[in-house]
């Protein structure tokens, strides 16, 4: 089995969602772009345990999607709050944490 | 058995400090003040005990020793030499003193008087700790924390810009005590490597074989630290900034006890474990100090300000103290540790008198005063019996010390001489120009109807004007206590008084 | 074993330099402490005692200085009932401080020198306390102004009763604080305030010969007691006794009001009159040539020195002379006269050990006749409403009989009219120096002249010639507590020549000063006693001349020669003092101020302004856009990764 197909789209998967973060405004965007990076290092991870032939990148994988479920369950409630408060959900709104 | 005599003296005004800050706010009233001033002739009153039972001679006394930290070598130690013994007398003294002076001085402070005394208690104990530690690592732990009761005093009690005073005071000391830290740990380097194992204990560090380099780089560490508390040129300038803006309370114990850690540390740390480097550095140190001299004179000459030029003063005076402790000989030394403690005393003086008429006309600027003897003659009086101590008139105690120094500073070498007692004409110049400016002429229409001093603060002045006087006549029984001190740390550098060129074979030729 | 070192000497041609040698001070003990702690204990009195003492202080004070004088007769008859070789006494107190090789002694020495300085200071003294009790009566601080005399007469009798070099810097300071006290009494007045401090600070520039001196001393013979220096100075090297010389000149320059140091004592007078009587004319300015004839045993193995110090003396009795002369105040006129005298005292102890007996014998004529002359001034002042300027007086010889018969007595006595107490003692320094160094003789032959004409030209002024008095004034006479001094003053100027009767003084002195060679001199004394008495009948005659015959105008000329102008200016001392010293230095603590705010604190307070600068700095970067944090973590993490790649590829 060849490596290369699946790394490959690890790579363009990972870019997408690192352009999306880097690009969008809108707060919910940028946490699937940020799921979707997630995702694609869980990919690569998986390529290479299979490569190897052992399981620690599969158990690596289990921990990202624990971290971000529990990502998501924290960040949602941020940016509900967020959005109640200022009727809006842009990232670029929220910038009263700065110097 | 016996008791840890040293340890109870330096708790005793920690403990008064604790119970002074807890004292319930209901109870009010002068009670906080009365139990710390309580605290500290309680303090005052054991330190003479410890004096009357010190026997002069070599050696420490009521020495403690406690393992600390066996890993670095840090000991829980204190003992008393003659030198420490002299500046612990001072801090006692004048503490009581300051108490008693600065009597109304807290009540408009941050913490009010209450936290204004138990930081002077703090400050008393830390002190103390400062003086009879005989432990690097130790000495170093009462080194910083003497900056966390004083930082409060400035902070919270003064003048309007006195936050700024007090960061500026912060870092320059924590600035040096860094620079210390890191000559700290050169030494548990270097003790860490000989046979005995690390160890702090200053008896054991004297005996060790430090290498030449080595020693000079961790002697430039202490120094500069210690050049900084004392303060010499040219890292002096957080001096005046600071009494311009502390009440006069604050600024004697900072400048007649706390400044004395730097030249005392440089007696019991710089010359006693790196007598090479000491040596070594004495040219570069004695044309500093030399410089402190006139250049502190010069600027109190051209100050404006009453607090600023009592700084200044202080600079200069420092310089002769750095200047007795490296010409190297009995008379310089001496004479230097002498002059630590009749600096304090003289210091102290002109401190809470100047003080008293600063807060009587609610201005330091010298302009806003002239004629104030013709109100005031008390305090005028007592103004300039502290003046002429500051300038080292004979009969008053700063008289011995000076001359002592100045005469170690000619054995030392005639030139260091003749620029050094260039200072006492200026010393001349600051103190009366000072007394004609505020107190003679024509009555300044801000000082009409000032009042004179009050039983209270004459109170506060007596005992230090009695002690200069008599210390004037009479400063042997201090001089019994130091010397031996000094014949050690003169072994210690392995320096002896040069012999007199003429001697008594010869006048017979 | 010293002896020899003198016999030495002695075969060499030379004279025995006589040692301290003190013997035990016996049953003299108890006076020789007493003298010393009446005055102490009264100053103590009055001036802790505070209102309290206010309506008796002054008897007080008085009687603690006739109580000292008291002591010092007991004293001085108890040394002439000694044998001459047992006429130095000891008396050790305690030890003031010791370290090293050092130990300086709290200790007395009572000796033929300090007996006459004894009598003169206490007697003196005690004449001017009665005077201050009639001159000082409206003051209301009376009793302070007592007070501050009495320690000055403790001061003084510690200068001149010490044994030790350092026990006579305390008494040197303690006279100078003393000076201090009561030039500035007037506080009140700027002029005065500014006078005593400029008295100290001068005073302090002589200081340093003394502290530099006594490290000299400690250096060469570690000690500087004068019995243990006394006996070690015959091996020294003459390098280093003329370095001690001319250090010791210094101090006495600063003390005494030689020039360089001479500026301080015309200002002085801003002091009370008693005042200057007392400090300024006849005790404290003549303590630099009690140093210079204590520390004999220094001078006599330094020729450089003792040239040094009679050339000093010679300019400044010139120098006096001159200022005398212009000067229309007349307490200036006497000071800057009390300048000339102690010029002749100076030269006089400059001439080695034929001159030191003189010294001290003008020095003793000296302060009583001029004492005599500033009381005096002092009772025409009290009498015009303290009018200092001669051209406000004139014709006073009818309106206060008694001070100007003793006023009279004094100038005849400082002209040197035969017979008087000035004309023994001042012919006798001309003689010595005449013979010695001929130059030095007839500057002091000169000097003479002078004196002659600018007391004759004060005498004219003050006493005779039309009333020039300012409106409203009516000279009186002064009450008799003030006349008495006077009078009792005016008899010491008229027969002080006494104490040379069978050369007396030089035989008692002897022990100190040692014994002079017959001088050799080309001509017979009597022959320089007549030349003397002529030069200062020209001055005389000059002055009466000028002033005696004319009107004086009630206002100075202002059209004057450059020699008056140049008297009149204290011949610039002050203006050159301000240029040379004071004026750089001023510009020097200005300079100062800005570098030590410019540079020293600004270089602290740069860098932590600079630290502060670029937090500022970085502080921008934290914009609060999470967008751009994202963006610097992706670049952040590009970077790690590249520099992992070149790490793994190099």
């Amino acid at each position: 089995m060849s490596v290369t197909p699946f790394i490959v789209l690890s790579a363009i998967l990972f870019t997408i969602g690192a352009v999306g973060v880097l690009t969008r405004r809108n707060a919910i965007v940028v946490f699937m772009c940020v799921e979707l990076m997630l995702n694609a290092s869980n990919l690569a991870l998986i390529t290479f345990a299979k490569a190897n032939g052992n399981l620690d990148g599969q158990i690596a994988a289990f921990f990202v999607m624990v971290v971000a479920a529990a990502e998501v369950v924290v960040g949602l409630a941020i940016i509900m709050t967020i959005f109640r408060t200022r009727r809006s959900a842009s990232v670029d709104d929220a910038s009263l944490l700065k110097y | 058995m016996t008791l840890p005599w040293l340890t109870i003296l330096l708790l005793l005004p920690i403990l008064g400090s604790v119970v002074v800050a807890l004292l319930p706010a209901r109870l009010g009233g002068p009670l906080p003040k009365l139990v710390g001033l309580g605290f500290s002739v309680l303090t005052l009153v054991l330190a003479i005990g410890i004096a009357v039972a010190y026997q002069p001679g070599t050696g420490l006394q009521f020495a403690e020793e406690v393992t600390w930290i066996d890993l670095f070598g840090a000991h829980y130690a204190l003992g008393l030499d003659g030198i420490g013994l002299t500046l612990v007398l001072l801090t006692v003294i004048l503490t009581p003193i300051v108490m008693l002076a600065s009597w109304e001085d807290g009540e408009t402070g941050r913490w009010g008087a209450k936290g204004l005394f138990a930081w002077m208690l703090a400050l008393e104990g830390l002190s103390i700790g400062v003086f009879a530690a005989t432990d690097v690592f130790l000495f170093y732990v009462f080194f910083e924390a003497t900056l966390i009761p004083v930082y409060f005093m400035v902070a919270g009690y003064g003048g309007p810009r006195r936050v700024q005073a007090a960061v500026k005071f912060l870092l320059y000391s924590l600035a040096g005590g860094l620079v210390m830290l890191a000559s700290v740990i050169g030494l548990y380097v270097v003790s860490a490597d000989s046979e005995g194992g690390p160890t702090y204990l200053v008896s054991e560090l004297a005996q060790l074989d430090i290498g030449t380099a080595a020693g000079r780089w961790m002697f430039v560490g202490f120094f500069i630290a210690f050049a900084i508390k004392a303060p010499m040129f040219p890292v002096h300038t957080w001096l005046p900034d600071t009494t311009e803006q502390a009440t006069p309370g604050t600024s004697v114990l900072l400048v007649s006890v706390l400044d004395k850690i730097g030249t005392f540390g440089m007696i019991r740390f710089c010359l006693e474990i790196f007598p090479e480097a000491s040596r070594w550095a004495t040219p570069v140190v004695i044309v500093l100090a030399v410089f402190s001299i006139l250049y502190g004179a010069l600027m109190a000459i051209g100050s404006q300000n009453i607090s600023r030029l009592i700084a200044y003063t202080s600079v200069s005076h420092f310089g002769f103290i750095v200047l007795g402790i490296f010409v190297m000989n009995s008379q310089g030394l001496a004479g230097a540790n002498l002059y630590m403690f009749n600096h304090g005393l003289s210091t102290a003086a002109l401190f809470l008198v100047t003080g008293y008429l600063i807060s009587r006309r609610g201005s330091a600027r010298i302009e806003d005063f002239g004629g104030v003897e013709k109100v005031a003659p008390v305090l005028a009086g007592l103004m300039l019996v502290a003046g002429l101590s500051s300038l080292a008139l004979p009969g008053l105690s700063p008289f011995v010390s000076e001359l002592l120094v100045m005469v170690g500073a000619f054995v030392y070498s005639p030139w260091v001489a003749a620029f050094a007692v260039l200072g006492i004409v200026l010393a001349a110049i600051y103190v009366l120009w000072l007394y004609q400016r505020t107190m003679t002429g024509p009555v300044h229409e801000g000082v009409a109807g000032m009042r004179d001093l009050g039983l209270r603060e004459i109170g506060a002045l007596a005992p230090l004007v009695a002690l200069i006087v008599a210390l004037g006549f009479y400063p042997q029984p201090l001089l019994d206590v130091i010397n031996p001190a000094v014949d050690h740390t003169m072994s210690q550098v392995e320096k002896s008084d040069p012999r007199p060129t003429v001697t008594e074979g010869e006048a017979q030729e | 074993m010293i002896s020899t070192a003198i016999d030495v000497l002695a075969a060499e041609g030379g004279h025995s330099i006589p040692l301290v040698e003190p013997t035990s001070a016996g049953s003299l003990a108890l006076p020789l402490v007493l003298v010393i702690a009446l005055p102490a204990v009264g100053a103590a009195i009055l001036l802790l005692g505070g209102r309290r003492t206010d309506a008796w202080g002054h008897l007080l004070g008085t009687a603690a200085v006739v109580g000292s004088f008291v002591c010092s007769l007991w004293l001085f008859l108890g040394l002439l009932g000694r044998g001459e070789e047992e006429r130095q006494l000891g008396l050790d107190l305690w030890t003031w401080f010791a370290t090293g090789r050092w130990e300086v002694k709290l200790g007395l020495l009572y000796d033929p020198l300090s007996a006459l300085f004894l009598l003169l200071i206490t007697g003196v003294g005690a004449l001017i306390h009665v005077y201050s009790i009639g001159y000082m009566e409206h003051d209301v601080r009376r009793r302070r102004f007592f007070g501050y005399l009495n320690l000055f007469v403790a001061a003084m009798l510690v200068l001149v009763l010490s044994s030790d070099y350092v026990g006579v810097f305390l008494g040197w300071e303690g006279v100078g604080l003393a000076s201090y006290l009561l030039i500035g009494f007037w506080q009140h007045k700027p002029s005065a305030a500014a006078a005593s401090k400029k008295a100290f600070v001068i005073n302090r520039v002589g200081d340093i010969g003394l502290s530099l001196g006594v490290g000299l001393m400690l250096v060469t013979f570690g000690t500087t007691s004068f019995d243990e220096v006394s006996a070690l100075t015959s091996g020294a090297s003459a390098g280093v006794m003329t370095a001690i010389g001319l250090l010791l000149l210094l101090a006495a320059c600063g003390k005494s009001a030689q020039f360089p140091l001479q500026s301080w004592l015309l200002d002085a007078m801003e002091g009370p009159t008693p005042v200057s009587a007392l400090i300024h004319a006849a005790t404290m300015v003549t303590a630099g040539v009690y140093l210079i004839v204590r520390s004999q045993f220094v001078f006599e193995y330094s020729d450089t020195a003792r040239l040094a110090v009679a050339v000093i003396g010679t300019i400044t009795l010139l120098m006096g002379a001159w200022i005398g002369c212009a000067k229309d105040d007349i307490k200036k006129t006497l000071a800057g006269s009390t300048m000339s005298q102690i010029g002749y005292m100076v030269l006089a102890s400059g001439l080695g050990v034929a001159g030191y007996a003189f010294a001290i014998f003008h020095l003793l004529t000296h302060g009583a006749f001029k004492a005599n002359m500033f009381l005096g001034a002092g009772s025409v002042m009290h009498g015009t409403d303290d009018d200092v300027d001669m051209r406000h007086y004139g014709a006073l010889q009818k309106a206060m009989p008694v001070t100007f018969l003793t006023f009279a007595m004094g100038y005849l006595a400082i002209i040197g009219f035969p017979g008087f107490s000035g004309f023994w003692s001042k012919d006798k320094i001309i003689e010595t120096a005449l013979a010695e160094s001929p130059v030095l003789g007839v500057c002091a032959l000169l000097g003479a002249g002078v004196t002659g004409f600018y007391m004759t030209r004060l005498m004219l002024m003050t006493f005779f010639g039309p009333k020039r008095w300012e409106p409203g004034v009516h000279p009186h006479e002064s009450p008799k507590v003030m006349t008495f001094p006077l009078v009792a003053l005016a008899a010491l100027s008229v027969l002080g020549g006494l104490l040379l009767l069978n050369d007396w003084i030089v035989t008692f002195l002897a022990p100190v000063t040692g014994e002079a060679e017959e001088h050799h001199l080309p001509v017979p004394p009597i022959l320089i006693s007549a030349l003397v008495v002529l030069v200062v009948a020209l001055g005389v005659a000059l002055a009466f001349v000028l002033f005696g015959r004319r009107e004086v105008p009630r206002e100075a000329p202002t059209e004057v020669s450059f020699l008056t102008r140049a008297g009149r200016n204290e011949l610039y001392g002050n203006e050159v003092n301000d240029t040379l010293v004071v004026g750089p230095g001023k510009q020097l603590t200005a300079g100062l101020a800005t570098f030590d705010r410019a540079v020293v604190d600004g270089g602290a307070m740069g860098t932590a302004a600079s630290i502060g600068g670029l937090s500022q700095a970085l502080r921008r970067a934290q914009n609060g856009f999470v967008r751009s944090y994202a963006l610097s973590l992706l670049a952040g993490a590009a970077l790690v990764l590249l520099a992992l790649v070149v790490v793994n590829l190099a």
